[in-house]
């Protein structure tokens, strides 16, 4: 035992040595990183798709179904539909939760590990299997459904629908299996002292995260299942020609579906929770509220998924029920958006990447907020529904949202995970470009929606030619960003400074143990006396 | 009111043909304004503050704030309010908006892909075409084909959904004459982007006119009469016929007497018999290079009389 033991680094990266020893991890950090690459993969991919749907729609075409750039019709229809399904299933809802949830949860409440390390482990293979089935029906028939899968589209078509539902199937097992995995964890296995109200805000929006997860995942997999049934043994349930009614299934889809914009958006929160009050060096605005508000959030998000069918045939009063519901959802939201702003009023702010990242948050979500109220609003709606409007608003939210809270948790946390500091002077250039590109690329699109350019669209009407461009150039800025963020996380692990334990001096307890952690986390179990914030 | 025009004037809505777009409009126009004073708040608060409370020294002191109650029920009591103004005002203008008028002039239209056929109630038909008179309650009754489709008429602020193996049914009242767009909402595959159509407002006397004329093209010859059941059934959408270029499917211009090599290798003739059965059974000879599954059947959708006018047509594309 002895002589094994000596082989074993000081911390997780080098506890052990060699691929297998990644693959068949149950390290809940290691996980993490497993995760990170494999998104980070994802990214890339779904964002190469992103860049060729823009560079197509920089001017109309010429022709009847003939392309800038891409060939035809059918081929921006797949570059689409590969474009949504990636980044939702693949990148922005396993985004946080998969890779800093997996990460911190456990160190933010002082435990070893999550609560079925090899469920885990099972978690990423399922995730990893489904994504190579959804990437598999590139090399076969493709598939151009869009992300959403619409019947009796998706059953009529001649791709590829039931591989990619079963790949979306097994990724939804996923992420059940990680929702269960949280739940149990955040129950059990708190420190000693670490009390519900102690835990940081982050763990508090993983946990409600986590019920969503549990809850409405599995009713998207028996849509699809229902979907591939419907494909394959010509069963009638949502294609009238059968008898089906295609109406059904936006009902089952968007069960889950709605709930899912907060399982990708609740993570960020509470990211952002966290950024706020460590660059204000200051406790947080309102604690149980943004705690709570959550939980709010998360009940609420499952009666209010008729909002995105407000012109599908649903009868009026429906409507009107789900536009009142989708309004209170937008309270508990609100609060939060004080509460951080509250939080920093007299506070030491310091501008540090993070921080960058949570102010650009703030900023982007504010506009993500607003335009939602406005689309909850019932006439609007029948005006914006399916229009660029709608694209932009939820790009604002998935990516001004989301994604720059994955970024500004990802740098903030970087010190601990790699025991290296990043360049910091890049990573604020990065911002800087991320910032600026995404509002050019979709505040004009919210115009172009309001003019009444329908989304999904290859080609479009000679006025809406200007802001397309303007659009496209933006998304050129993004990949800069990106590029330059890259750089940034590669030079940081290669060649960075050796990190301190907690650069930042922030108050959770992820900071008080080595960097890189151990691969036991803590040396010794921390004792928790104090709530997470004790800035004083 | 004037900063109503205010916020109009930014809000780059298309003309508003209808006297709901104007009050779709008011209430945008309010929604555009409160959201501006809202994010310049928060956004303007959380500069300022940022800026205000910058680090001056690496050991800043911060004040130990953890919550005022006041304050927080404050600020979720007056969103609360807001929304549920805005939810009221939007529920007013969306009754009328869902609320059919009686004695209305009733159009059918069918989303197919990738046209819209237009029936009026004296059996003329059209297609990518709405002509309607001016101030006239009209209400179309919607219906799709094949897949969902949605009706959107941008400068008359409504839009719903042609589902297949049901009605739905939006209404209008045009107050300016003109042509306005008419757009497919949503995505129902290759040429969604050009399923546009038009919704033409004119007069009492031309919308009449229009009819009649309709019923005289009735007794047109069999060639016409195949060139306009071509428009009506959207052939062209995938078939062109002024030039050997294509679109979707073969182009149709001086197709007929070639010989065809279809995707089984033996050859074929384009004769009358071929143009019927790629009318009725277009799967069953695909030209080499086309796709299979592509084009719909238009089995029990075209009489005798009908079939024989298209193949009429067709022959004599040259």
């Amino acid at each position: 035992m002895a002589t094994t033991s000596a082989h074993h680094g000081d911390n997780y990266i080098n506890h052990e040595k060699g691929l297998w020893s990644w693959l068949t991890t149950v390290d809940h950090k290691r996980i993490g990183l497993m995760y990170m690459m494999t998104v980070m993969f994802f990214f890339l991919v779904g964002g190469i798709m992103a860049l060729l749907l823009r560079l197509e729609l920089f001017a109309p075409n010429t022709a009847a179904n003939v392309g800038q750039v891409l060939k035809n019709g059918d081929v921006y229809n797949q570059v689409l539909t590969y474009h949504g399904a990636i980044m939702v299933f693949m990148v922005i809802v396993p985004g946080i939760p998969a890779i800093l949830g997996n990460f911190f949860l456990p160190l933010h409440i002082g435990a070893k590990d999550v609560a079925f390390p090899k469920i885990n482990l099972a978690s990423w293979y399922c995730f990893m299997a489904g994504a190579a089935l959804a990437i598999l029906t590139f090399f076969t028939k493709k598939i151009d459904t869009g992300w959403t899968f619409y019947t009796p589209y998706s059953i009529r078509t001649g791709t590829a629908t039931v591989m990619m539902v079963l790949g979306a199937f097994i990724m939804g097992m996923s992420s059940i299996l990680t929702g269960l995995n949280f739940i149990v964890t955040v129950h059990k296995l708190r420190a000693p002292g670490m009390t519900m109200h102690r835990m940081p805000l982050f763990v508090w929006a993983l946990y409600s995260t986590a019920i969503l997860q549990l809850l409405a995942t599995p009713v998207l997999g028996i849509t699809l299942l229902l979907l591939a049934v419907e494909r394959i043994f010509g069963v009638g349930i949502f294609d009238p020609k059968l008898g089906g009614d295609p109406v059904l299934f936006q009902h089952f889809f968007w069960f889950y579906s709605h709930p899912a914009v907060y399982i990708m958006i609740i993570p960020a929160m509470g990211v952002v929770s966290e950024l706020i009050t460590t660059f204000s060096r200051k406790v947080i605005f309102g604690y149980t509220a943004i705690a709570y508000s959550s939980l709010g959030i998360a009940a609420v998000s499952f009666f209010v998924w008729g909002h995105h069918m407000f012109v599908s045939g649903q009868s009026e009063t429906a409507g009107i029920i789900f536009s009142f519901l989708t309004m209170l959802v937008g309270v508990p939201t609100a609060i939060k958006m004080f509460n951080w702003v509250a939080t920093i009023y007299k506070g030491s702010v310091s501008f540090d990447s993070p921080m960058l990242f949570a102010l650009g948050f703030l900023f982007l979500f504010a506009i993500g907020g607003v335009t939602g109220i406005m689309l909850a609003t019932l006439p609007i709606d029948v005006h914006f529904h399916d229009t660029y409007f709608v694209v932009a608003h939820f790009h604002y939210v998935m990516v001004g949202g989301t994604l720059m809270a994955l970024m500004g948790g990802f740098y903030y946390w970087f010190p601990k995970m790699f025991g290296k500091m990043f360049n910091e002077a890049i990573a604020r250039l990065s911002f800087v470009f991320i910032f600026i590109g995404f509002n050019v690329t979709f505040f004009p699109q919210f115009i172009l929606g309001a003019m009444g350019m329908p989304r999904r669209y290859f080609d479009y009407i000679p006025a809406y030619e200007t802001l397309n461009k303007v659009s496209t150039v933006g998304s050129w800025l993004i990949l800069t960003g990106f590029l330059l963020g890259l750089y940034a996380i590669v030079q940081g692990i290669r060649k960075g400074e050796k990190a301190p334990m907690n650069p930042w001096n922030s108050k959770t307890l992820e900071w008080s143990t080595t960097s890189p952690p151990p691969h036991d986390n803590f040396a010794v179990e921390p004792i928790v006396t104090a709530g997470p914030y004790e800035y004083r | 009111m004037m900063w109503f025009n205010l916020a109009k004037a930014q809000s780059f809505m298309p003309t508003q043909g209808t006297a709901i777009a104007k009050q779709v409009d008011n209430l945008y126009g309010f929604l555009l304004i409160t959201s501006f004073i809202a994010c310049a708040l928060v956004v303007g608060g959380m500069i300022y503050f940022v800026w205000k409370y910058r680090r001056k020294s690496p050991n800043d002191k911060t004040a130990y704030i953890s919550h005022n109650t006041f304050l927080e029920f404050l600020w979720s009591f007056i969103p609360l309010v807001i929304f549920l103004g805005v939810f009221a005002w939007g529920w007013f203008v969306y009754h009328d908006m869902r609320s059919m008028p009686k004695n209305a002039l009733e159009i059918n239209v069918l989303g197919k892909q990738w046209a819209w056929e237009i029936e009026y109630k004296n059996g003329y038909k059209a297609v990518n075409e709405v002509v309607v008179p001016i101030n006239q309650d009209v209400k179309l009754l919607l219906t799709s084909n094949d897949v969902i489709h949605s009706f959107y008429v941008p400068s008359f602020r409504i839009k719903q959904d042609a589902v297949p193996g049901r009605y739905t049914a939006l209404w209008f009242r045009a107050d300016k004459l003109g042509d306005f767009h008419i757009f497919c909402a949503e995505y129902c595959g290759t040429s969604h982007s050009g399923m546009i159509g038009k919704l033409k407002v004119v007069s009492r006397e031309d919308f009449d006119k229009y009819l009649e004329q309709g019923q005289e093209e009735r007794n047109l010859p069999l060639a016409k009469k195949g060139e306009k059941l071509f428009a009506v059934k959207a052939c062209a959408s995938c078939h062109s016929v002024d030039s050997p270029a294509v679109k979707v499917g073969p182009a149709l211009y001086k197709k007929f007497g070639t010989e065809e090599v279809v995707d089984d290798g033996s050859k074929i003739t384009v004769d009358e018999n071929y143009i019927r059965e790629s009318i009725l059974d277009p799967n069953k000879h695909i030209v080499k290079g086309f796709p299979r599954g592509v084009m719909p059947t238009f089995q029990g959708q075209l009489n005798e009389n009908e079939l024989s006018a298209l193949v009429e047509y067709i022959k004599e594309l040259k």
